[in-house]
C-alpha cells in the first residue's frame, strides 16, 4: 500500500470523537460519497440507524419517481462501513469485497432508513447484512450482504 | 479509448435512457456503445464520489450504480431489438465482487450484457474496468424483472424514443 500524500485523521480519533459528541458529521465528512448522496446517523443507545433524507438528485427511474438502485446500494454499504467503524474500531475505512443486494419493493422518492447486523468479524473479514426500509420496518425495500476486509 | 458508437445504432436509445435518471446525471455517466447485447458507459473521475479518504479510491456504491445502470440499459435495449417494445425493467438483485481497488483520477468503464431474456426475468453480467476490460475493478451479475410496457409512462416513452419517434 502506498502512504497517504497528507495525513489524515486516524477513523479511530473520529470515532472517540462521535462518541463524546453523539455528533456524526465529521465521520460523514470523513467520505465524500457519504456526504454526496445527504446520509446521516442517528444513534439511540447502542444502536445505529442510518437516514437518506429524500433528494431529488438520488432519483433513478422519473416515472414513479423512485430512487436510483444503485444509491440505495451505496447508502446500504456506506451504513455497513460506519458500523464496522464504529463498533469494530477499524483504524481505516473497511474495503468492500463483494456486496450482494435483493430489492423487494420500489424506494420511492422519500426518506428511507437502514440498519446493520454484524454476522461475523473474523480477523481480516468481517460479514454484514444490511436493511433498508422507508415507512415501516416490517416492510424492507431491500437486503444486502457485504464482506469487507478490515484493517 | 476506441469505441464505435456509429456502428451500434442503439447507442442513441441507450443515451436518452441514462440521461432521464438524474442520480446518473449527477455522476457524469456517459453511454458510449449500446446494442441488443452489450452496453458500455464511462464514469468519470470525481472527488466527491470517494469512499477511501487516504487513497482516493472511489465508493462501492459508485461501482454498483455504474453496474445497476449499465445492467438495466443492456435490458432495455435487449428488450426492444427482440420485442419491439420499450420496457424498463426493476432489478430484483444485484452482486458485485471487487477484484481491485480502481486507480484515483481516471476514468472507470462499465461494459454490461443481458446473456438471457425470459418471458418475466432477464439475466446480466457486468465488468467494470480501466485500462483493459481483461483486468477488471469489479464483477457484477443482476438480473430484473420484466414488467408491462404501459408501467413505462407516456412522458417517459417520449424522451426514451426521442426524435425516432416521429417514425413510429
Amino acid at each position: 500500500m502506498t502512504e497517504p500524500k497528507q495525513p489524515l485523521t486516524d477513523v479511530k480519533t473520529l470515532v472517540a470523537r462521535v462518541a463524546e459528541t453523539n455528533d456524526f458529521a465529521d465521520l460523514i465528512g470523513h467520505v465524500p460519497y457519504a456526504k454526496f448522496i445527504g446520509m446521516q446517523v442517528n444513534r439511540f443507545g447502542d444502536e445505529l440507524v442510518f437516514q437518506l433524507p429524500a433528494n431529488d438528485d438520488n432519483i433513478g427511474n422519473p416515472v414513479l419517481p423512485a430512487l436510483h438502485g444503485g444509491v440505495i446500494a451505496g447508502f446500504m454499504e456506506m451504513s455497513a462501513i460506519i458500523q464496522l467503524m464504529v463498533f469494530m474500531q477499524t483504524s481505516k475505512v473497511p474495503k468492500v469485497v463483494d456486496f450482494s443486494i435483493d430489492y423487494l419493493r420500489a424506494g420511492y422518492h422519500k426518506d428511507s432508513f437502514a440498519e446493520c447486523h454484524i454476522t461475523r468479524q473474523g480477523r481480516r473479514v468481517a460479514n454484514v447484512h444490511i436493511e433498508c426500509w422507508q415507512t415501516s420496518r416490517k416492510q424492507l425495500i431491500a437486503t444486502a450482504r457485504a464482506h469487507f476486509l478490515i484493517e | 479509448m476506441k469505441t464505435n458508437p456509429d456502428y451500434f445504432p442503439m447507442t442513441a436509445l441507450a443515451t436518452r435512457f441514462v440521461e432521464q435518471l438524474a442520480q446518473c446525471r449527477r455522476l457524469g455517466l456517459k453511454v458510449h456503445e449500446a446494442s441488443e447485447h452489450h452496453v458500455l458507459l464511462e464514469l468519470p473521475y470525481n472527488e466527491e464520489l470517494i469512499g477511501y479518504p487516504d487513497t482516493g479510491v472511489l465508493h462501492g456504491g459508485v461501482i454498483t450504480t455504474l453496474m445497476d445502470t449499465g445492467s438495466g440499459c443492456a435490458v432495455v435495449c435487449a428488450i426492444k431489438e427482440k420485442f419491439g417494445t420499450l420496457e424498463i425493467s426493476p432489478t430484483l438483485d444485484l452482486r458485485v465482487d471487487y477484484m481491485k481497488p480502481a486507480q484515483p483520477h481516471k476514468p472507470i468503464f462499465g461494459m454490461a450484457e443481458c446473456y438471457r431474456l425470459s418471458s418475466s426475468v432477464a439475466f446480466t453480467r457486468a465488468i467494470a474496468y480501466q485500462d483493459s476490460v481483461d483486468d477488471p475493478i469489479a464483477h457484477a451479475v443482476g438480473s430484473f424483472m420484466r414488467i408491462s410496457p404501459e408501467m413505462i409512462g407516456d412522458s417517459f416513452r417520449k424522451a426514451l424514443m426521442g426524435e425516432e419517434a416521429q417514425y413510429d
